[in-house]
C-alpha cells in the first residue's frame, strides 16, 4: 500500500470497541474533538505517537523551537478561534519548558490541551532518564491533570480532558502519558454524549438563576450613573455573548469600557466606548468607575491592575459580577448581585427581562452622567506629540492601525510599554482579535501566539506588536514560521529599554535605571535575515507609513525593527497603591501626586 | 484568635435574596469553620486540596480524610479553617471548583453539627504524678490503652477543645507524646450529605 493510501486509511474515525495500539487512540481521540492542528515537539517518551503522526494526514503538527512557544502558540489558536488549543511535549524537560506557558493559559483562562510523554509506569519514581514529576508540577499551573496510567482508560480520560478544559472558565489541562500506555493496546471509546450533564462532579453552571437577573436588570434600570466593565469572559462567552452584549449596551445606552483582556467584544468605533480602564487605562473609563453609582461586571475578574487601590475602589456603587466561576465573585471586590452563568447566557436573560418589563433608563440623569463623561474625555489622555526627527512609538502603533483595520487582522503582543500603547492605540472592533498575556505577563507570548494564530488564519495579517526584549524569549519561533510559510509580521518598537521597568525605575527608583538597559542587541534585520524573513528598518518619522506598507504587502515573515523614543513613558497611569481618581496624565502632570509613596511602594 | 462562627444570619439588607449580604462579607473578625468535602478517591485528590490551602494562603488548621464509600470510591476531607468570612467563602468556591470534588459542606454556618477527635496521650511518671494522671484521666472519660510501671497510654475522645485541655493537664504529669487523629465532623439530625 501507498503511504498515501495507508494515511486515508487510518483517517477515518474510530468506533466505540474497536482495538488500536495506545497511540492511536490518542490521534482518534484528537480528532474526535475536532482537533486539527498540535503544537508540538518531539523526544523519547512520545515517540511512538510521533510514529502515529507520520501515518496519517487528519490531524496537522506544527514543529515548533521551544515548548512553550508551542503553548503560546496554541493559546494563540485558541483566542482567535475559540477552539481548544493542543499542544505535545516530551517527559522531563519538554514538560518542564511547557510550565511558562501552562500558567499563562490558566491565568487567561485559555482552554489548552497538553498532551505530555512520560516514562514507562514501572520507572516512575525512580529518577528515570527523563522524568519529571510532571503531575506535581502542573498541579497548580493547570485547571486539572490526568496520568493515565491504563490504556483502557486512555480514550475517556482524552475526551474528559477536553470536557474539561473548554467547559465552564476554560484552562489548560495536562494529561500525562506513560510511554507503555502509549504503545499498548486497547480499546477505543468515542466521547459520551451530554458530558456536560453526565460528569460525575465538573459540571458547571450555565444558566443563571432567573431571581438574581431580575434583581439585577431592576438595578440597571434605576441607575442614574451606570457603567458597564466588560472583561475576557465576555469574549470566551463566544460570539453569543458579543451579540447580546452590544444590543444591551445600546438598549440601555449605557457607557462601557473593558479589562486589557476583554477588547473588541464592543466596538472601539462606537460612542458608548469609553476605552480601556486600568492602569493604563482611560482617564474617562477610570473616572467612570470610580464615580459610577451601578457597575455591571460582565466577564471580568477585579484584577488588580483594574482596581488599583481596593479600599477606594468605585466607593458609592452597588456592583453587579457576572461570572462562569464562583471563585471569581468576591474575591477581591465585594459585590451586591452576583449572577452565576454563562456570559452568553445571561446576557440573553438580562436583554429579555429588560424588554419584557419594558425598562427605560433615566434619560435626564444619563443625559447628565454623559456630559460629566465628556468632559473627561475632554481631557485627551492619550495625547502624544509626534514632533522632530525620533519616532514616537504611539505613533507607530497609530500608524499600523490606520493602515491595517481595512483587512482581517490579528494583533498580538509582548509584555510590555509597546503593550499597553498597543492597547490604546490599536482599536479593536471585533473580538477574537487581540491576544496578549494579561495576568501572568509574559515577555515572549507574542510570536509564537501570532504563528498560531496565523495557522487558524492562514489568509489573515496577523502582527506581533513587540518590545525589543520580549522578542528575544521566543525569536526561535521565527524558525517555525519560515518552514511553514507564515507570514506573520513582527513589528518591534526598539527604544534599547526594557521600558517599562525604566518606566518604573524613574517614578520609583530615582531614576536609577538597573539593568534595564539592552547593551549589545542584535541587529534585528540581519537576524531576520538569518532566520529567511525579511528584515526592515525604521527611524524616520516620515517613512514609518511606507514601512508598514511594505511590511504588510510581502507575503512571508517580517521583522520590522521600528527605532522609537528611548524616554517615551505610558500614559495615563494610575500610581500603584493610588484610587482611580488619581490618576496621571503625563510626565507633567502632578495633580496626582506623581511620586507613588507608602505602601505603593511594595506593590508590583 | 478565632470566633467560633454564629450560625444565625444577620436581617439582610442585599439586593437580591440569593446573595451573601455585603455586610455579612466585609465582617473582619476570624471565624473558624469545619467543612467537609467529598471527594474521588484518587491519588492526588489531598495534594490537590493542600495544595490549594498553601498556594493560596489559607489557614489549615486540622485536615482528615478518608474513604467513606467503597462502592463509589468516595473520601470525605473534614477541614477546621479560620479566616473572613470572605476568605471562607473563597475557600469553599475554591474547593468546589476542584474537578474531583463532588461537594462541599460548611458545617458552621449550615446548621449544628459535632465534631470530635481521638488522641492517644503517653504520660510517663511514678507515684503522686501517676495517680494524679489517672485520676484526670478519669474526669476526661479517657480509656488506659496501655500501661506500664512507669507509664500510660490514654485513649480521649472528644472535641478539640477537650482534647486541647486534656493534653494541657497531663503536661505536669509527665507528657511524653501526643498522637491525634483529626477532627471527624457531622451535621446533627436525620439528614445525610450526598456525594
Ligand atoms: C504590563 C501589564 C499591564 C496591565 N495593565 C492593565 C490595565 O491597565 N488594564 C487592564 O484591564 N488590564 C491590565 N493588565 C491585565 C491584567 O493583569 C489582567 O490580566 C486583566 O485585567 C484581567 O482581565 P479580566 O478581568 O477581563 O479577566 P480574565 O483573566 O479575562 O478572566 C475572565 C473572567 O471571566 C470569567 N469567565 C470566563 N468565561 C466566562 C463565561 N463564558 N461567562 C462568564 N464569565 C466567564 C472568568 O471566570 C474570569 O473571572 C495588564 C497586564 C500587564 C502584563
Ligand atoms: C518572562 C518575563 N520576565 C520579566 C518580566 C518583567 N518585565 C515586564 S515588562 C519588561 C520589559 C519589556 O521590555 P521590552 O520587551 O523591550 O518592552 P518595552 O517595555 O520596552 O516596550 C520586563 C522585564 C516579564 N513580564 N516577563
Ligand atoms: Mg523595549
Amino acid at each position: 500500500m501507498s503511504a498515501e493510501a495507508l494515511a486515508t486509511e487510518n483517517d477515518a474515525p474510530a468506533q466505540t470497541g474497536d482495538r488500536m495500539q495506545g497511540a492511536r487512540i490518542i490521534l482518534k481521540a484528537l480528532a474526535e474533538q475536532g482537533v486539527d492542528v498540535v503544537f508540538g515537539y518531539p523526544g523519547g517518551a512520545v515517540l511512538p505517537i510521533y510514529d502515529e503522526i507520520f501515518k496519517q494526514n487528519r490531524i496537522r503538527h506544527i514543529l515548533v523551537r521551544h515548548e512553550q512557544g508551542a503553548v503560546h502558540a496554541a493559546e494563540g489558536y485558541a483566542r482567535s478561534t475559540g477552539k481548544v488549543g493542543c499542544v505535545l511535549v516530551t517527559s522531563g524537560p519538554g514538560a518542564t519548558n511547557a510550565v511558562t506557558g501552562l500558567t499563562d493559559a490558566l491565568m487567561d483562562s485559555i482552554p489548552v490541551i497538553c498532551l505530555t510523554g512520560q516514562v514507562p509506569t514501572h520507572l516512575i519514581g525512580n529518577d528515570a532518564f527523563q522524568e519529571a514529576d510532571t503531575i506535581g508540577i502542573t498541579r497548580p499551573c493547570t485547571k486539572h491533570n490526568y496520568l493515565v496510567r491504563d490504556v483502557e482508560q486512555l480514550a475517556s480520560t482524552l475526551h474528559e480532558a477536553f470536557y474539561v478544559a473548554r467547559s465552564g472558565r476554560p484552562g489548560p489541562v495536562v494529561v500525562d502519558l506513560p510511554k507503555d500506555v502509549v504503545m499498548a493496546e486497547g480499546t477505543y471509546n468515542q466521547a459520551p454524549h451530554g458530558l456536560q450533564h453526565k460528569h460525575k462532579t465538573y459540571r458547571p453552571r450555565f444558566l443563571p438563576d432567573a431571581g438574581a437577573v431580575e434583581a439585577a436588570v431592576k438595578l440597571m434600570a434605576g441607575a442614574k450613573k451606570p457603567v458597564f466593565y466588560t472583561g475576557g469572559g465576555v469574549i470566551n462567552g463566544g460570539p453569543r455573548a458579543v451579540a447580546a452584549l452590544r444590543e444591551l449596551v445600546r438598549l440601555t445606552g449605557f457607557p462601557i469600557t473593558s479589562t486589557l483582556m476583554g477588547l473588541g467584544a464592543y466596538p472601539a468605533d462606537d460612542q458608548q466606548w469609553l476605552g480601556m480602564v486600568g492602569m493604563h487605562g482611560m482617564y474617562e473609563s477610570n473616572l467612570a468607575m470610580h464615580d459610577c453609582d451601578v457597575m455591571i461586571n460582565i466577564g471580568a475578574r477585579f484584577d488588580d491592575r483594574v482596581t488599583g487601590n481596593l479600599n477606594f475602589f468605585s466607593p458609592g456603587s452597588k456592583k453587579i459580577h457576572v461570572d462562569i466561576d464562583p471563585s471569581s465573585v468576591n474575591k477581591n471586590v465585594i459585590v451586591d448581585i452576583p449572577v452565576i452563568g454563562d456570559a452568553a447566557n445571561v446576557l440573553e436573560e438580562m436583554l429579555k427581562v429588560w424588554k419584557a418589563r419594558k425598562y427605560q433608563a433615566d434619560q435626564t440623569a444619563l443625559k447628565g452622567w454623559w456630559r460629566q463623561i465628556e468632559e473627561w474625555r475632554g481631557k485627551n489622555c492619550l495625547r502624544f506629540d509626534q514632533r522632530g526627527k525620533i519616532i514616537k512609538p504611539q505613533y507607530a502603533i497609530q500608524r499600523l492601525f490606520d493602515l491595517t483595520k481595512d483587512q482581517e487582522t490579528y494583533i498580538t503582543t509582548e509584555v510590555g510599554q509597546h503593550q499597553m500603547w498597543a492597547a490604546q492605540f490599536y482599536r479593536f472592533n471585533e473580538p477574537n482579535r487581540w491576544m496578549t498575556s494579561g495576568g501572568l505577563g509574559t515577555m515572549g507570548y507574542g510570536l509564537p501566539a501570532a504563528i498560531g494564530t496565523q495557522i487558524a488564519h492562514p489568509d489573515a495579517l496577523v502582527c506581533d506588536i513587540a518590545g525589543e526584549a520580549s522578542i528575544l524569549m521566543n525569536i526561535q519561533e521565527l524558525s517555525t514560521a519560515v518552514q511553514y510559510r507564515l507570514p506573520v509580521k513582527v513589528f518591534i518598537l526598539n527604544n534599547q529599554y526594557m521600558g517599562m521597568v525604566r518606566q518604573w525605575q524613574e517614578l520609583l527608583h530615582g531614576g536609577r535605571y538597573s539593568e534595564s538597559y539592552t547593551d549589545s542587541l542584535p541587529d534585528f534585520v540581519k537576524l531576520a535575515e538569518a532566520f529567511g524573513c525579511v528584515g526592515l528598518r525604521v527611524g524616520d518619522p516620515a517613512k514609518v507609513d511606507e514601512t508598514i506598507k511594505e511590511m504588510v504587502s510581502i507575503k512571508r515573515p517580517v521583522i520590522v525593527d521600528v527605532l522609537v523614543d528611548q524616554k517615551e513613558n505610558c500614559y495615563p497611569m494610575i500610581p500603584s497603591g493610588k484610587p482611580h481618581n488619581q490618576m496621571i496624565l503625563g510626565p507633567d502632570d502632578r495633580a496626582g501626586g506623581n511620586a507613588i509613596s507608602g505602601d505603593g511602594l511594595a506593590l508590583v | 484568635m478565632a470566633k467560633s462562627a454564629k450560625t444565625d444570619q444577620e436581617p439582610s439588607a442585599n439586593l437580591y435574596e440569593g446573595s451573601i449580604p455585603v455586610a455579612r462579607l466585609k465582617d473582619k473578625d476570624i471565624y473558624r469553620h469545619v467543612l467537609a468535602a467529598i471527594v474521588d478517591n484518587e491519588a492526588g485528590v489531598l495534594a490537590r486540596v493542600v495544595g490549594l490551602f498553601s498556594g493560596r494562603g489559607y489557614n489549615i488548621e486540622n485536615l482528615t480524610v478518608s474513604e467513606v464509600d467503597r462502592d463509589k470510591q468516595l473520601s470525605r476531607i473534614n477541614l477546621v479553617t479560620s479566616g473572613t468570612r470572605q476568605v471562607v467563602e473563597q475557600i469553599k468556591a475554591q474547593l468546589n471548583r476542584l474537578v474531583p470534588v463532588h461537594t462541599v459542606h460548611d458545617l458552621t454556618d449550615d446548621g449544628p453539627s459535632v465534631a470530635r477527635e481521638l488522641a492517644l496521650v503517653k504520660v510517663a511518671g511514678v507515684g503522686e504524678k501517676r495517680v494524679e494522671a489517672l485520676r484526670i484521666g478519669d474526669i476526661f472519660r479517657a480509656n488506659v490503652v496501655d500501661s506500664t510501671t512507669k507509664s500510660f497510654v490514654f485513649e480521649v475522645v472528644g472535641n478539640t477543645e477537650k482534647v486541647d485541655a486534656f493534653i494541657e493537664l497531663m503536661k505536669p504529669l509527665g507528657l511524653v507524646e501526643v498522637s491525634r487523629t483529626g477532627v471527624a465532623a457531622i451535621a446533627r439530625g436525620a439528614d445525610g450529605i450526598e456525594g
